[in-house]
């Protein structure tokens, strides 16, 4: 390229008359230049089409699909049939669960991890090395597979069958007149119910916001949507602790009732956070959008089976056993690592058990999120590993209890470490009100560049939960 | 029973298509997926690449750009699946990373999925799109679905007022795929010249307003393909293309 000087010259002075010129028809049009030039495109467009496409007009499928929005978005049924839906794929989760976590726990805990101690004896492994390997890194992963894997294969392909036929915008259309009036753009109804899938997929999709204020708003309360690895924990603790208080028959329903129950909180409070944040920092109007209702298509089983199964449910479990493997270790040393004859998960359970306490949760719990920052998906895992490992640390050889192969047997080993219904209540609820996990707090400095929005929506949800939590406890204590 | 003639037909040999996924290694063209939301561009995207990138039955859930390749008849393409956007026009992240690219990301063709059902709505972002690319082709999706509804589409006429070749398919039971291949290959190859329709401006004001300064455009930058657009959007006043303007950006863009 060979631009001499004068020329380059030259062009700027040509390029700054353009401009001003341009300026100067400005002034003629005003902002009237994009209607005029829309209404050019949808001229040409209706003629077109008009000219190449016929239409028998208002069809039997269309008129059902029509009929079929009337219902499930109107104001008297469209949250009814939300509820409803939402109520019958826990319960499947919740009922079709148990079994199959039974198999996986009886071969998983109860047959393999015997025999990997047996052989760890026969060849001689020092002790650390087949605690830490055997009793650490494989009994976490067991676990988590044990207790994650048959709800997510179970609540994954009915959560992505609901998005494939098209319902979940409508879930978005019905929820958007309450998110604008909060002061948020309507389309956080959608990320939000993409955050029930994943934290990080809702994050990244509030990219569709324009407005970079209610874009921050949507990515600080995503949180907000019980995620992936969260569903779970809230339904195993749902079953053994408040389904079991109603009779058998019931139980099934008391617990699904209970995880929607939290679900509807954790919108609730988003809505709440999202006003809070409205009326305080990030001051502005809710703008306007257009959502459009696709058709509702008959679901593909092929690639509803593929989303749910590969993309979700083998991610999520991919991921859980990939940090199970450290917790497993971290674990395991807390347990076994003694400093005059208690060991390092006694001291710092003892120590934070009158803080958890007060907040009617306990110093397991607290631990256990700690170690699980990395994944929501291995904080119940690590809870049972801990409760179980840490009974035992009085008597050298207490890991006989270590089978937890029903919800039953899972509840047995919770009550033994001093579990009570408010702690259930209250992990759940702390499950829902806590820090995002690590991927989703990198995604979000990633998507907003700001370490100080960043803070915000770590520290929010850490807050509410320890204020809500106190509260039940304190109620609990004057009713209970 | 007859066997289906279209079996027999030279572009059906299942031989021509490879789809190499993510091996996107010295690719001969590259090829853009633009337009409306839940149209079908993701599954498209899958099906002429092998990946599986996720489908859903909802607007907006593709964000940022999606890339893959696949190999037709000895030549290697780079497809590139754009975020759904419902014009050109606006500032959001997904509408400006569709706009930009196939602007700036000089595809050698940009495929247009439209949804069959939906013409109406979706030709208003097809006729934007053909503001600022002269490579196009237009694939007409789900036309399965547009048979359930009793829509009937005449797809010469409509190739014929647009100017660019139209392929209609139903990408997710795999029909008409061989078709849209074909024609994208002709484009690309510029065996078949488009001549996309350009909007004329009702507004008689506008209309020479733009036709002035694309003028003044066309001589500071010959070449530029797009003047049109370009003065369109500086009478919107568009910032970044002031900018581009200012940075000399812009006249990189002449070919």
């Amino acid at each position: 390229m060979e631009n001499s000087g004068p020329n380059i010259d030259q062009q700027a002075k040509e390029l700054e008359s353009l401009m001003a010129r341009v300026r100067d028809l400005r002034w003629q049009f005003g902002d009237e230049t994009y209607d005029l030039y829309l209404e050019s495109v949808y001229d040409a467009s209706q003629k077109i089409v008009s000219a190449v496409v016929k239409k028998p007009g208002e069809t039997r499928a269309l008129k059902l699909e029509t009929k079929i929005d009337r219902v499930v978005t109107s104001k008297k049924w469209g949250f009814p049939i939300m509820f409803l839906l939402l109520a019958a794929v826990f319960w499947f989760t919740i009922v079709g669960t148990n079994y199959p976590s039974q198999w996986l726990s009886l071969l998983l805990v109860d047959t393999v991890h015997p025999w990997l101690k047996s052989m760890a004896e026969l060849t001689e492994l020092p002790f650390w090395i087949s605690g830490l390997l055997i009793d650490g890194i494989y009994l976490t992963t067991a676990w988590v597979v044990s207790v994650m894997l048959p709800p997510m294969a179970i609540f994954f392909p009915m959560f992505t069958l609901l998005e494939d036929f098209g319902y979940l915008p409508r879930v978005a259309f019905n929820l958007d007149n309450v998110y604008r009036k909060v002061g948020a753009h309507g389309k956080q109804a959608l990320t939000m119910s993409m955050g029930f899938g994943c934290n990080v997929t809702g994050v990244i999709a509030s990219r569709i916001i324009d407005s970079p204020r209610e874009r921050l708003i949507a990515i600080i309360t995503n949180n907000f949507s019980l995620c992936n690895g969260r569903w779970p924990t809230q339904i195993l603790i749902a079953t053994i602790f408040i389904g079991s208080l109603a009779p058998s028959y019931l139980g099934g329903i008391v617990s699904a009732a209970s995880v929607i129950a939290v679900a509807l909180l954790g919108i609730f409070m988003s809505l709440l956070v999202s006003w809070g944040l409205h009326k305080t920092v990030l001051k502005g109007e809710a703008s306007s959008f257009s959502l459009e209702l696709p058709p509702y298509r008959p679901p593909r089983i092929k690639t509803i089976l593929y989303t749910s199964l590969i993309d979700r449910t083998l991610v999520v479990l991919g991921r859980s056993v990939m940090f199970a493997i450290p917790a497993g270790m971290v674990i395991w040393l807390s347990v076994n690592i003694s400093i005059d004859g208690k060991s390092l998960a006694f001291y710092l359970t003892e120590w934070m058990d009158p803080v958890a306490l007060f907040f009617g949760l306990n110093g397991i719990i607290f631990l256990a999120y700690i170690i699980a920052i990395p994944a929501n998906e291995i904080v119940l895992p690590t809870i049972l590993l801990l409760t179980v490992l840490g009974s035992s640390v009085s008597g050298q050889e207490g890991m006989t209890m270590i089978s937890a192969n029903s919800a039953l047997e899972t509840a047995d080993i919770l009550k033994a470490g001093g579990w009570t219904l408010l702690t259930a209540v209250n992990l759940m609820l702390f499950s829902l009100l806590h820090n995002p996990c690590s991927t989703t707090i990198y995604t979000i400095y990633k998507e907003t560049k700001s370490l100080k929005w960043t803070m915000y929506a770590t520290f929010i949800p850490i807050v509410l939960g320890l204020v809500v939590t106190f509260l039940v406890a304190r109620i609990w204590e004057i009713f209970g | 029973m007859m066997a289906d003639p279209c079996s027999t037909c030279p572009i059906h040999h299942p031989g021509n298509l490879e789809k190499l996924g993510i091996d996107m290694s010295g690719f001969d063209y590259i090829i853009a997926l633009a337009g409306n939301p839940n149209t079908g561009k993701s599954t498209v995207f899958n099906t002429l690449t092998g990946l599986h990138q996720h489908t859903g039955n909802w607007p907006g859930k593709t964000v940022s750009r999606a890339e893959g390749a696949y190999k037709y008849r000895e030549k290697r393409y780079k497809l590139v699946d754009l975020p759904g956007t419902y014009s050109l026009l606006s500032t959001s992240t997904d509408e400006q990373v569709a706009r930009d690219f196939i602007l700036f990301g000089k595809p050698d063709v940009t495929v247009i999925v439209t949804d069959a059902t939906r013409l109406q709505r979706n030709m208003n972002l097809v006729l934007q799109i053909l503001e600022i690319t002269d490579r196009a082709v237009l694939c007409v999706n789900l036309i399965d679905e547009a048979k359930r509804h009793q829509i009937e589409i005449d797809f010469r006429t409509l190739s014929r007022e647009l100017g660019i070749p139209v392929a209609g398919t139903s990408a997710a039971r795999q029909s008409g795929i061989p078709e849209l291949l074909q024609k994208i290959e002709e484009v690309a190859s510029g065996s078949f010249v488009c001549k996309p329709l350009r909007i004329k401006n009702k507004d008689k004001r506008l209309a020479e307003a733009i036709e002035e300064i694309s003028q003044t455009l066309h001589t500071l930058y010959p070449g530029l393909p797009n003047a049109k657009w370009i003065a369109l959007r500086l009478l919107e006043g568009d910032e970044s293309i002031v900018n581009a303007l200012d940075s000399g950006q812009l006249g990189n863009l002449t070919l």
